[in-house]
């Protein structure tokens, strides 16, 4: 059964139309990837699907569900988590506590898999994301951790609430190879628990060896969609938007 | 010359020490934790004490007005920055007087009453405001109460211009001091208290990020409006309060320096500590009193005090003393 369904999605801002006729479906447990140049659209399809934004027109079925324009905490709460491209962390709070507000959610809340008080509950989730427990850093405001911690921060909120479809909006921008490496293992292992996940990524060599379909955006519309296999041979996709990468 | 020497700062041991359980180690360590917090209570409870009745009178309003501090800086810490704290305290003026005046409600009733239907107004009127963010919500709070008072002037409601008066009064000079100054101290350490819980966190993570909050599941407009509920509430105490203390309500309750006095109050002690506010408008409130003196020159002293404080004391000044309290500073050459 499709576990995600988008129907003709069309957003504009003023003239410009932001994502414009887009349908795609995404099946329980699967990987997605959604890839495009600069202003393709990708993070304003992430917007309407988890609720900050309303599409002019379209519509987005979740489990069944159809949750076109619902409020973005209510769609949160059945369960689409997502990560912001801008990281948005409680700066003036500690590393820690912003774990504490998801986790006051009715989402969690309601599953009640989480026993004890919410701080520790969040250090277990900020160890298992790679927050050395014993060193200071989970203790330490949000303003003064290093890039990649507040991705992995951005990562926490979406474990803490325990999403079944978890939307990464550019996780890997702006990280060091080496970081990259440590975080994959994080995503992968979100789909091994039978998560569905999507990501939006430029960093096109990390996604195609885990992903097991490729939507590729253009100008508000997709433009191809299929394995990365098939999307690496695509030819309209390669002359377009791949080809300084796929010439190796 | 490029500067050789930065300054360090240090935690105190004592301040290490009483992080965490292990301040309950030694009387050194407790009293390290409670004088802070007891001594400016004990303190503001003598000095009511030995001044003269006119003073007391003035720390009675003082009092009024650091609550209306605090209440802002609650606010603002929940990214909401009102200028227009005058709403929120007219509103309790008003339906105290409301209540007392046409249905004829004594001043026991009409203290909690109007405190809890002034937040619930307040709250009402502020709601269309609070998809807003940053300056637009300020501005919308701005003009709200200034919009309201040429209401009750073009319509007559409510008293007019005349206001109402001769209500009843409050049971003498000793339980206002008692009521207000309990207040005050009721108000800083259960909003401090608050602000720290989990439920708390939610209202303090507003600020930084509402986005984020959404996407945590937790509905940020339900947040919002409790968090103008608890604001407000605080102030239409200090509004009805106030009603009963000067016998009557008018117009005056919807006045600008109702609005401006909490934020100066703020700037002057430091945001986003709620002792902060305390602490700025236990002094800026005699200040302005003691000022007097000056006649018309009053407000320029008192005008170049504020810009003082600011130049000097940017961060605030309760931040500063907290600071000199936990850490020790030094200079060090740099290599």
């Amino acid at each position: 059964m499709e576990y995600l369904n988008v129907q003709g999605i069309t957003k504009t801002f003023g003239g410009i139309m932001a994502v414009y006729d887009v349908s795609f479906s995404v099946d329980k447990g699967s990987l997605v990837g959604i890839i495009g140049p600069n202003g393709s659209g990708k993070t304003t399809l992430v917007n309407v699907i988890t609720g900050f934004l309303k599409p002019d027109r379209g519509t987005v079925l979740f489990n069944g569900q159809n949750i076109t324009g619902l409020r973005a905490s209510r769609i949160t709460n059945l369960g689409i988590g997502r990560t912001f491209q801008m990281v948005k962390p409680f700066y003036r709070l500690p590393a820690f506590k912003n774990l504490v507000v998801p986790l006051s959610s009715p989402r969690v809340k309601r599953m009640g898999e989480h026993y004890g008080d919410k701080d520790s509950t969040s250090l277990d989730i900020l160890e298992d994301i790679g927050f050395e427990r014993d060193s200071s850093v989970p203790y330490k405001p949000a303003s003064v951790l290093p890039h990649g911690y507040l991705k992995r921060l951005e990562m926490g909120r979406v474990v803490a609430l325990q999403s079944e479809l978890v939307i990464f909006d550019e996780l890997f921008s702006g990280l060091s190879l080496a970081e990259v490496a440590s975080i994959s293992p994080l995503i992968e292992r979100l789909f091994e628990v039978g998560k569905t996940v999507i990501m939006i990524e430029h960093r096109l060599k990390e996604l195609f060896r885990i992903a097991s379909k490729v939507i590729v955006m253009d100008l508000g519309k997709k433009i191809a969609e299929g394995s990365p296999k098939d999307i690496m041979q695509d030819e309209q996709v390669k002359k377009a938007y791949l080809g300084v990468e796929l010439k190796r | 010359m490029i500067e050789k020497r930065r300054k360090e700062r240090i935690d105190r041991g004592i301040k290490a020490c009483t992080d965490d359980i292990f301040c309950l180690s030694s009387l050194r360590e407790i009293s390290y934790l409670l004088v802070p917090r007891i001594l400016p209570v004990v303190l503001v409870f003598f000095l009511v004490l030995v001044v003269s009745l006119y003073w007391k009178k003035v720390l009675v309003i003082t009092f009024v007005m650091t609550i209306m501090a605090i209440s802002w800086d609650f606010l603002a810490s929940c990214g909401l920055i009102s200028l227009g704290h005058a709403l929120f305290f007219a509103m309790g003026a008003y339906s105290a007087g409301a209540m007392n005046y046409y249905l004829g409600l004594p001043v026991y009733v009409t203290l909690p009453a109007a405190t809890l239907l002034g937040g619930v107004i307040s709250s009402m009127l502020v709601f269309p405001a609070l998809r807003l963010r940053g300056i637009y919500f300020s501005v919308v709070t701005l003009i709200i109460p200034l919009m309201l008072m040429r209401v009750i002037e073009a319509t007559k409601i409510i008293g007019g211009t005349e206001g109402i008066s001769a209500l009843s009064p409050l049971p003498g000079l000793a339980s206002s001091i008692a009521i207000s100054m309990t207040a005050m101290w009721v108000v800083l350490f259960s909003l401090r208290r608050f602000i720290t819980s989990d439920y708390g966190l939610i209202f303090v993570a507003l600020l930084d990020n509402d986005r984020a909050v959404e996407a945590s599941g937790l509905n940020i407009v339900w947040f919002k409006i409790q968090a103008i509920f608890i604001g407000s509430s605080i102030c239409a105490f200090c509004g009805a309060f106030m009603t009963h203390y000067y016998m009557s309500v008018g117009m005056s309750a919807f006045a600008l320096d109702l609005s401006i006095f909490p934020v100066a109050a703020t700037v002057v002690g430091g945001m986003g500590t709620l002792a902060g506010p305390l602490l700025g408008a236990l002094i800026l409130g005699p200040l302005s009193e003691a000022l007097r003196g000056f006649g018309t020159f009053r407000i320029v002293f008192y005008a170049a005090l504020l810009v003082v404080f600011i130049v000097g004391l940017p961060e605030g000044l309760f931040h500063y003393v907290r600071r000199k309290y936990e850490q020790i500073e030094r200079w060090v050459e740099v290599k």
